[in-house]
C-alpha cells in the first residue's frame, strides 16, 4: 500500500539544503505504517499521515516542534485525536517528528590565523560560519575558504543589517584585539539576543577594552557578565588549533549549563 | 539525515534500492540522539550511524531484509535487558530504539 504518490525526498532534501525548517514526519507504529509528510511553516504540508484529521493535527503540532528545534515520538489516535479520554480503547499511532532547522550561526571577527582554525573547527560542529574584518586584503576568501561568507565591513553595519536574526543559539567570536574593531563588535553583539560572545585578548587587553566600553556607555553589570572574554576554557590552549578547540568547547559548555574552567573566571596569565 | 543526502541521491541515481534506520527514541544513556541516522543500499553499502558502532552490524542485516520485501518497516529496539530480538546490545547500558523504513517517499 503505497499512500505517497508524490515523491516527498526531493523536496526534503532541497528545504534542508537551502535552510529552510522543515519537520519529516513518519508514522513509526500503527496504520499506515511508514506513511511520511512534510511540514514547514508558511507552506502547506506535503503527503499523508492517512487520515485527513490525522494529519491536520499533526502538522500543527510539527510546526511547533520545527519551530522549536525539537525532535521526538508523539501519540495520537487514529484520527488525530490527543486527549487521553478519545484514546482509551483506540489503537494508538505513534508519530515521530524529526525537526530539520537552520544550522546555528557563528559570525568571527578578525581576520587572522586564529579566525582560519575557529572558523575549520565550527563547520565541523554544523555552524553557519561569516567571517568579517574590515581590512579588505585580509578578509579574502583565498585565506578562509571554509567559511560560508566573508565579509569586508566594520561591525556596526553588519550588527544593524543582520543582528536581529541571531539567537540563542548562535555565537558571535571577537578574534580582533583591537579595539577600533572590537569595542563596537562587543557593542554591536551585546545588544542582540545572541548566545555567546567570547571576545579574546590578554586580561590586560580585556581591563583596556572594558574601559573603552564604559567610554561608550557599555558599563552595566549584567550586560559585561555575557560577555566570555579571556575567550575559551582554560585548558592550556597555544596554537590557534588548540585555542579554537577551547572556544568551542566553552560554548558547549555554555550551551549545556556544565561546569567547565572558563579562563574569564580565573586569574593569572593564560599562558603559563 | 542531512549529512546523508548527497550519498542517498548518489545511491538514487544508481537505481539502487535504499533503506533509512533513524534513532526516535532513547532510555537511559544512549549514544546518539533521535534524528542519527544511517542509510543502507542494497549492495548492503553503509552510510551514517545510529550508535557508538555497537548494533551498526545488526541494523544492515535488518535493512537488507526490509529491501529484499521478508521484513516491514518497523520499530527495533536494542539494548541490554533485550532478550528477544538481537545478541548485540549498547556497552553504555541505554535503549535505543530504531525506526528502519525502505525510503519509498
Amino acid at each position: 500500500m503505497s499512500l505517497q504518490p508524490m515523491s516527498l525526498y526531493p523536496i526534503f532534501a532541497e528545504r534542508v539544503r537551502s535552510n529552510v525548517p522543515v519537520a519529516l514526519v513518519t508514522v513509526i507504529d500503527g496504520p499506515h505504517i511508514g506513511a511520511t509528510m512534510l511540514v514547514s511553516p508558511s507552506t502547506d504540508a506535503v503527503g499523508t499521515l492517512g487520515d485527513g484529521e490525522l494529519d491536520r493535527v499533526v502538522a500543527r503540532d510539527a510546526l511547533g516542534e520545527v519551530e522549536a528545534g525539537r525532535t521526538g515520538v508523539r501519540h495520537y489516535g487514529p484520527n488525530g485525536q490527543t486527549t487521553p479520554e478519545d484514546l482509551i480503547d483506540t489503537p494508538t499511532v505513534r508519530v515521530f517528528i524529526e525537526a530539520f532547522s537552520p544550522p546555528p550561526t557563528m559570525w568571527i571577527f578578525g581576520a587572522v590565523d586564529f579566525t582560519a582554525a575557529l572558523a575549520k573547527v565550527a563547520k565541523v560542529l554544523g555552524y553557519y560560519v561569516v567571517v568579517c574584518d574590515a581590512r579588505e586584503v585580509f578578509a579574502t576568501r583565498r585565506r578562509f575558504p571554509m567559511a560560508d561568507e566573508v565579509l569586508v565591513s566594520w561591525p556596526a553595519p553588519l550588527f544593524s543589517q543582520r543582528g536581529s536574526v541571531l539567537t540563542s543559539r548562535d555565537a558571535v567570536c571577537i578574534l580582533t584585539h583591537d579595539p577600533k574593531f572590537d569595542v563596537p563588535a562587543v557593542q554591536g553583539a551585546l545588544a542582540t539576543n545572541v548566545g555567546y560572545i567570547g571576545v579574546m585578548g590578554s586580561r590586560k587587553t580585556h581591563a583596556k577594552r572594558l574601559e573603552r566600553l564604559a567610554e561608550v556607555g557599555v558599563s552595566g553589570a549584567d550586560q559585561l557578565a555575557r560577555l566570555m572574554s579571556p575567550i575559551g576554557l582554560d585548558i592550556g590552549a597555544r596554537t590557534p588549533e588548540e585555542t579554537a578547540i577551547s572556544i568551542v568547547g566553552e560554548i558547549i559548555a555554555r550551551r549545556t549549563g556544565r561546569v567547565a574552567p572558563s579562563l574569564r573566571d580565573s586569574d593569572g596569565p593564560i599562558h603559563k | 539525515m542531512r549529512e546523508l543526502l548527497n550519498d542517498i541521491e548518489r545511491w538514487q541515481q544508481a537505481g539502487k534500492q535504499i533503506a533509512i534506520a533513524r534513532v526516535v527514541d532513547i532510555e537511559g544513556s544512549g549514544p546518539r540522539d533521535p534524528g542519527a541516522a544511517m542509510a543502507v543500499n542494497e549492495d548492503g553499502e553503509v552510510v551514517g550511524s545510529v550508535s557508538g558502532g555497537c548494533v551498526e552490524g545488526a541494523v544492515v542485516a535488518e535493512a537488507l531484509e526490509i529491501l529484499r520485501g521478508d521484513q516491514q518497516p518497523r520499530l527495533v529496539k536494542f539494548g541490554y535487558s533485550d532478550d528477544e530480538a538481537f545478541a548485540v546490545g549498547l556497552t553504555c547500558g541505554g535503549i535505543i530504539h530504531l525506526f528502519i523504513s525502505p525510503l519509498t517517499w
